[in-house]
């Protein structure tokens, strides 16, 4: 089995949303919508201050109250990576899923089912990166498969200082920021 | 404090009536993609096309990619030196100039008064018969020289090619005096040469690097936020000197949050302190050096304790900084910065960041600033240009004896003024002058002068609204330009070619320029019919074949050393052959030999100083109407400090309107209220509060920082305008 995830180096990162344009593009993304967001966190007062930008999307979590909730199957785990993917033709719209994510990952697509970051399975499944990691001029994101001890994702993850957001939630994420 | 970035995101998934407005808003884009295929009767499949990007000046090396014929997405050109395969957000979302709702369709010519916006749809032929036969007119009555150009980009060369063949040298571009001016200039008067475009500067292989302003990361030039990205990997000491805590800032190991205006001061300091320590690069120093001694005395008494009079800035930190810089020498790179124009005597603050550079041994060393190679392509073999007796009209009697190119606000002078002669034509191409120019009423009142004005665009800009003609262009993915040979650290060549049709009435600006020519009777300038055949005939001079440049859309030349260590042979073009600490030639024009210290004018009760810059998915005002673009900023907010913002009653999202000391008011724009800005000023992002009624998409959306400069300074080395001069306070939206 692998788990597919990203090691994201927030000392590189300078927020540029490459990431957000690159998966636009990538994945024709109707306009006013983003599977991948920027988020910038500033704490101190000036000039003291400390700041982490974050290139965000769905964590593709080990432990997923989005699958568990969703009523017809379209939310499910993909054999390839453990990827969590939303089947269109099976969703109903209902937003279970949408309000389950700790991560306000997920929306409701203009066409009326769940839509999110797919790590862009179509590109991974051919041995490319996800457009936003091959993308970054800052090569801030590294993708691979964290149950390979020897993957780049593995050993940044086992070497650097990294965090996961909303640990408490208890999703088991699968992306990594570094520090 | 955390911010995100998808407001629009947000905002819709909360309520179903703004899903739907998207699902409308998005038809357009599809209807024109059949309208393309249809047109271009394009195959299916996936096709990838290489080209050069043109979303701002880089010129990045891309690939475009057509799925069944629609455009799809653009990546970067693994080949590219530029880009290293990777665009940065404008590039990426460069497909969307060709799906711009508001984009040009067909030529335009007015049909009321100047800037009223109101036109009559006319054929090429029409619109370019009416330009030549106003140009003619010009030229028997004013001579010429009368006709200016205003050019920004590549796109620009036909048409000064078809200017200086009617007979006019008077072409500029606002990267002078409004942006790069005063550090070319600087830089020069030190090392005998300019930094040029891209930078010089080997920031990958800097053990310490300063940025004084310039905020790499927000400012998106691709291959140096690459580099940017490769320094802090390799855990270079980085130095960042800003009255806003930038994004760069939040990397750095020392962060100094300087008071606007006195950056000289910390530059003459930090030299203070690497002299009087002993820590510059003696055999350096003293081999290539000029006049070492004289400006070792002239710094002596500016003491950190003097400067922190100045900056603010603890003499602690700058004694600390100072000896971090010279204890990684010469791996110690201080950023020239590129837009420097802030406050009227940058190009004597862009020689002490030389002469900064200078003392730590950087300029021609790994890890400083290299010597760029290019390839040598022969020009295309013209006729000679007439060469009337009448100079340039921008800068008479050398009023700024160290221009070393036009000046732009030189012309609008002489265009109000007459003198030293009358200008009475404008062509103005891809710079939207309404925003890159200050005094923007200045700009109004020549333009009220002229007998003819062109604009030649992609979007109806502002500057088109006061056209009298409007001829638009193809976008860059639509048409060919001149090649692009960019001096880098490898030599190469690069070729922008149209990948998919436009979709209205619109042409390449080598076309337009052409016949251009061909209607002013200066045919015989083009003996080319087709731009292929001008490729062919320059890169055949030069042993190149077309044919592989436009499969690949790079050919590299063979690599040459760009380093004293490499071999470069060190030369210096000033006066005396050597890096000039001393300047006998500024001496000698009554101006300080050694950059000093100019005290900037304080903020008047009541006012902050309004400073600005640069979003990374926006380049100036041209890409606010690209929906993938706006879609990620589609407005600008003014940062507030968060004492302030608690003195005035403000919270983030709250709208008012900037005044600056001359009752000039802003569009009303969005407060964000941020720590990270000092509380003496604001911060605007450049490019909103578009006023073009066009360019419906992007009307009036945030503020205009360049509406609130008004009697900038101006350089009296070079002509810049200093355009951080103007002190704003808040009124009521």
């Amino acid at each position: 089995m692998s788990r597919l995830g990203m090691a994201i180096d927030t000392r590189k990162c300078v927020g540029c949303m490459d990431c957000v344009v690159a998966c636009k593009t990538e994945n024709n993304l109707p306009e006013g919508f983003d599977r991948d967001w920027i988020t910038t966190e500033v704490s101190g007062s000036f000039p003291n201050l400390t700041m982490q930008i974050r290139t965000e999307r769905c964590n593709h979590c080990s432990d997923t109250p989005c699958v568990s909730c969703c009523p017809t199957g379209a939310s499910h785990i993909h054999d390839f990576g453990g990827v969590v993917l939303v089947d269109h033709d099976l969703c109903i719209g209902c937003k279970a899923c949408v309000a389950s994510c700790p991560y306000d990952a997920r929306y409701i697509h203009p066409d009326g089912y769940a839509d999110k970051c797919t790590f862009c399975i179509h590109r991974v499944e051919n041995g490319e990166d996800p457009a936003c990691v091959s993308v970054c001029p800052t090569y801030c994101m590294h993708f691979g498969d964290l149950d390979d001890p020897n993957s780049e994702v593995s050993k940044l993850v086992a070497s650097r200082k990294s965090s996961v957001q909303h640990p408490a939630a208890g999703t088991k994420p699968n992306i990594f920021y570094l520090e | 404090m955390i911010t995100v970035s998808r407001r629009r995101f947000l905002k819709i998934t909360g309520f179903g009536l703004g899903a739907a407005a998207a699902v409308s808003a998005s038809e357009p884009l599809a209807k024109s993609a059949e309208y393309i295929n249809a047109k271009t009767g394009k195959g299916k499949g996936i096709e990838k096309i290489p080209t050069t990007c043109d979303i701002c000046f880089w010129k990045c090396g891309a690939i475009a990619y057509l799925k069944d014929g629609e455009l799809w997405k653009i990546e970067g050109n693994p080949e590219d030196p530029l880009s290293n395969g990777r665009l940065c957000p404008r590039g990426t979302g460069g497909i969307g100039a060709h799906f711009d709702k508001d984009r040009l369709k067909s030529p335009l010519i007015r049909k009321n008064e100047r800037g009223e916006d109101q036109w009559v749809a006319v054929t090429w032929d029409e619109a370019l018969s009416y330009i030549a036969e106003k140009m003619n007119k010009i030229k028997a009555k004013y001579g010429p020289e009368s006709v200016a150009l205003f050019s920004h980009g590549i796109g620009g060369n036909f048409l000064k090619h078809t200017l200086k063949a009617y007979g006019s040298p008077n072409v500029a571009a606002p990267s002078f005096a409004q942006c790069r001016g005063p550090r070319d200039v600087g830089f020069e008067l030190t090392f005998g040469e300019p930094v040029g475009s891209p930078e010089r500067t080997d920031i990958e292989n800097a053990d310490c690097l300063v940025l004084i302003g310039s905020h790499l990361g927000e400012n998106m030039h691709n291959t140096q936020v690459q580099e940017f990205s490769r320094f802090i990997e390799n855990k270079g000491t980085l130095i960042v000197v800003d009255p806003r805590f930038s994004v760069a800032a939040g990397k750095a190991k020392y962060y100094l949050p300087i008071k606007p205006g006195t950056d000289t001061a910390l530059i003459l300091a930090w030299m203070n302190v690497i002299v009087s320590m002993g820590l510059y690069d003696k055999e350096y120093v003293e081999k290539y050096g000029f006049g070492f001694e004289q400006f070792s005395q002239l710094i002596s008494l500016n003491t950190p304790e003097w400067a922190y009079i100045q900056t603010g800035i603890d003499p602690e930190i700058i004694r600390a900084t100072a000896i971090e810089m010279a204890k990684n020498k010469p791996r110690t790179l201080v950023h020239p910065g590129r837009h420097t124009t802030w406050y009227g005597n940058d190009a004597q603050r862009s020689r002490a960041i030389a002469l900064l550079n200078a003392l730590l041994g950087s300029w021609g060393r790994k890890g400083g600033f290299f010597f760029p190679a290019s390839l040598d392509i022969p020009n295309y073999p013209y006729p000679e240009y007439p060469h009337g007796e009448r100079g340039k009209v921008d800068n008479p009697g050398k009023k700024y004896p160290f221009a070393s190119e036009t000046i732009t606000t030189g012309i609008r002078e002489a265009t109000i003024t007459g003198e030293p002669y009358p200008i009475k034509g404008w062509l103005v191409y891809a710079t939207n002058l309404i925003q890159a120019l200050p005094d923007r009423e200045e700009t109004i009142k020549a333009i009220q002068n002229l007998d003819l004005m062109v604009v030649v665009d992609v979007v109806p800009s502002e500057i088109a609204g006061w056209a009298d003609v409007v001829l638009p262009e193809d976008t860059y993915l639509e048409r060919f330009d001149d090649l692009s040979i960019t001096p880098f650290k490898k030599p190469f060549i690069s070729l922008r070619q149209p990948v998919i049709s436009s979709p209205g009435d619109t042409k390449p600006n080598w076309w337009i320029a052409r016949e251009l020519a061909i209607k002013l009777g200066l045919g015989h300038y083009y003996p080319w019919t087709n731009i292929e055949e001008y490729f062919k005939k320059r890169l055949g001079a030069a042993g190149y074949s077309y044919d592989e440049l436009k499969k690949k859309g790079i050919l590299k030349g063979e690599e040459t050393p760009i380093f004293f260590e490499d071999g470069i042979e060190p030369v210096f073009y000033t006066p005396s052959g050597k890096i000039e600490f001393y300047s006998p030639q500024l001496q000698a024009a009554g101006f300080s030999p050694v950059p000093e210290f100019e005290k900037p004018k304080e903020n008047p009760p009541g006012y902050l100083r309004l400073i600005y810059g640069r979003s990374p998915v926006h380049t100036f005002s041209r890409t606010q109407s690209n929906h993938l673009l706006s879609d990620l900023y589609e407005e600008n907010e003014v940062w507030v400090n968060t004492s302030v913002a608690m003195k005035y009653g403000y919270k983030s999202g709250d709208k008012i309107r900037l005044a600056n000391t001359y009752g000039v008011k802003s569009e009303p724009v969005k407060v964000k209220v941020t720590e990270r800005i000092r509380p003496d000023c604001v911060f605007l992002v450049h490019g909103f509060g578009q006023t073009s009624k066009m360019l419906k998409s992007t009307y009036k959306k945030g503020a205009s920082d360049s509406l609130l400069l008004k009697n900038c300074s101006t350089d009296p080395l070079m002509g810049g305008t200093g355009l951080n001069n103007n002190f704003v306070t808040f009124e009521e939206a």
